[in-house]
C-alpha cells in the first residue's frame, strides 16, 4: 500500500484530517514531525494550520527548515508533493511553485464554504474529476491572495467561481490574480491548494468533493 | 566584530499593501489627509561577523524578504 508523509510542523493543526482523509481515500498516512526523514514514503504532504505561527511570511520560515530539502528531491523525482493552506504558502516560499501568497485584499481571516471550478485535471491529484465541474471546499486563510508576476507560470487547477462555475470577481474571496485557488508545478507531482480538500472528505462535513483529490492521488501514487 | 545592523523589507511599488489600506483608513477617519499608507517591516539585531554586507544580503535574500513581493534596504554601524 502506497504511504504518505504528513509533515507536522511546529504549529500545524491539520495533520489528524489529513491523515484520516488519506486512509479514506485507500492510502496509508503516517504523521511525521519534521525533524524526521521521509525516504520509506511514497509521497508527501503539507498540511493546514500556522507552521511557526505564521510569523515572518505565513510558511517562510517552514520553508527553510532542512526537512524541505528531502520534499524538492521528491519533487525532482516526479513523486506526489501536496500542500494545503499553509502547506501551499510552504511550497511557494521553497520555491517549489511560482508565486506568493498575500495578505487577503481585505486583510481578515476567511473561513467559509467556496466554489471553485476544475480546471485542469491533467495532474495526479485531479484526474477524478470532470474539466470545468464545480466542486465545493472550505477556505480557512489570511493570506491567500495569490500573486504571480507573470499568471503564466501558473498552471492553474482550481479557480474560485460562482455555484454555476463563472469565475467572477464576486466569487474571489481574497483577491487572488485570476481568482487562483491552487496551482500545480509544471509537471504536474506538486500541487498546491488554498481550499481544504480534507475538511470536504466526508459527508458528514458537508460535502465529499475533496476526497477524491486523495483518491486521485492515491491511485496515482500506486502506480 | 559586532555590528548593529538594521533591515527594512518593502512590498514593491505598485502591490497591494491591505494592511497599510486599512491603517490609511482608519486615520482618514479621525481626520488627517493620508494617503498611500504602507507598512514595511523593520528589524534590528546583533551580528557577529567579518563579512557583515555579505551576510545581511544572504539572509535578506533567504529569509527576511520574498523577493517576488518585496525590496529591502540595510544599514550596517559598528557596535561601540
Amino acid at each position: 500500500m502506497v504511504r504518505f508523509a504528513v509533515v507536522v510542523f511546529p504549529g500545524t493543526n491539520c495533520d489528524f484530517e489529513t491523515e484520516r482523509a488519506i486512509r479514506n481515500a485507500g492510502g496509508k498516512a503516517e504523521r511525521v514531525w519534521y525533524k524526521a526523514n521521509l525516504k520509506d514514503f511514497d509521497g508527501v504532504v503539507l498540511p493546514g494550520g500556522f507552521s511557526y505561527a505564521d510569523y515572518l511570511r505565513a510558511g517562510a520560515i517552514a520553508a527553510r527548515q532542512e526537512i524541505m530539502e528531502e520534499v524538492k528531491e521528491f519533487a525532482r523525482e516526479g513523486r506526489p508533493v501536496l500542500g494545503i493552506c499553509n502547506g501551499f504558502q510552504v511550497l511557494t516560499e521553497a520555491g517549489l511553485l511560482p508565486g506568493a501568497l498575500r495578505p487577503n485584499r481585505i486583510p481578515r481571516f476567511l473561513c467559509r464554504w467556496v466554489h471553485l471550478r476544475v480546471e485542469d485535471i491533467q495532474t495526479p491529484f485531479t484526474s477524478l474529476y470532470e474539466p470545468g465541474e464545480v466542486i465545493r471546499m472550505p477556505i480557512a486563510h489570511a493570506e491567500g491572495n495569490y500573486y504571480v508576476d507573470d499568471p503564466s507560470k501558473a498552471r492553474v487547477v482550481f479557480q474560485y467561481s460562482d455555484e454555476k462555475g463563472n469565475v467572477t470577481e464576486k466569487a474571489n474571496p481574497n483577491g487572488s490574480v485570476l481568482n487562483i485557488a491552487a496551482i500545480a508545478s509544471e509537471r504536474g507531482n506538486v500541487l498546491g491548494t488554498m481550499p481544504h480538500p480534507e475538511r470536504a472528505s466526508d459527508r458528514f462535513l458537508g460535502s465529499e468533493d475533496g476526497l477524491r483529490l486523495f483518491r486521485s492521488m492515491v491511485e496515482w501514487a500506486k502506480k | 566584530m559586532r555590528w548593529k545592523v538594521t533591515v527594512i523589507v518593502r512590498l514593491k511599488e505598485g502591490l497591494n499593501d491591505p494592511e497599510g489600506r486599512v491603517i490609511g483608513n482608519a486615520l482618514r477617519n479621525l481626520g488627517y489627509a493620508v494617503e498611500n499608507l504602507r507598512v514595511p517591516k523593520y528589524f534590528e539585531f546583533e551580528l557577529e561577523s567579518e563579512e557583515p554586507e555579505r551576510e545581511v544580503e544572504e539572509m535578506c535574500r533567504r529569509l527576511l524578504a520574498n523577493p517576488l513581493v518585496h525590496n529591502y534596504e540595510y544599514s550596517i554601524e559598528p557596535v561601540s
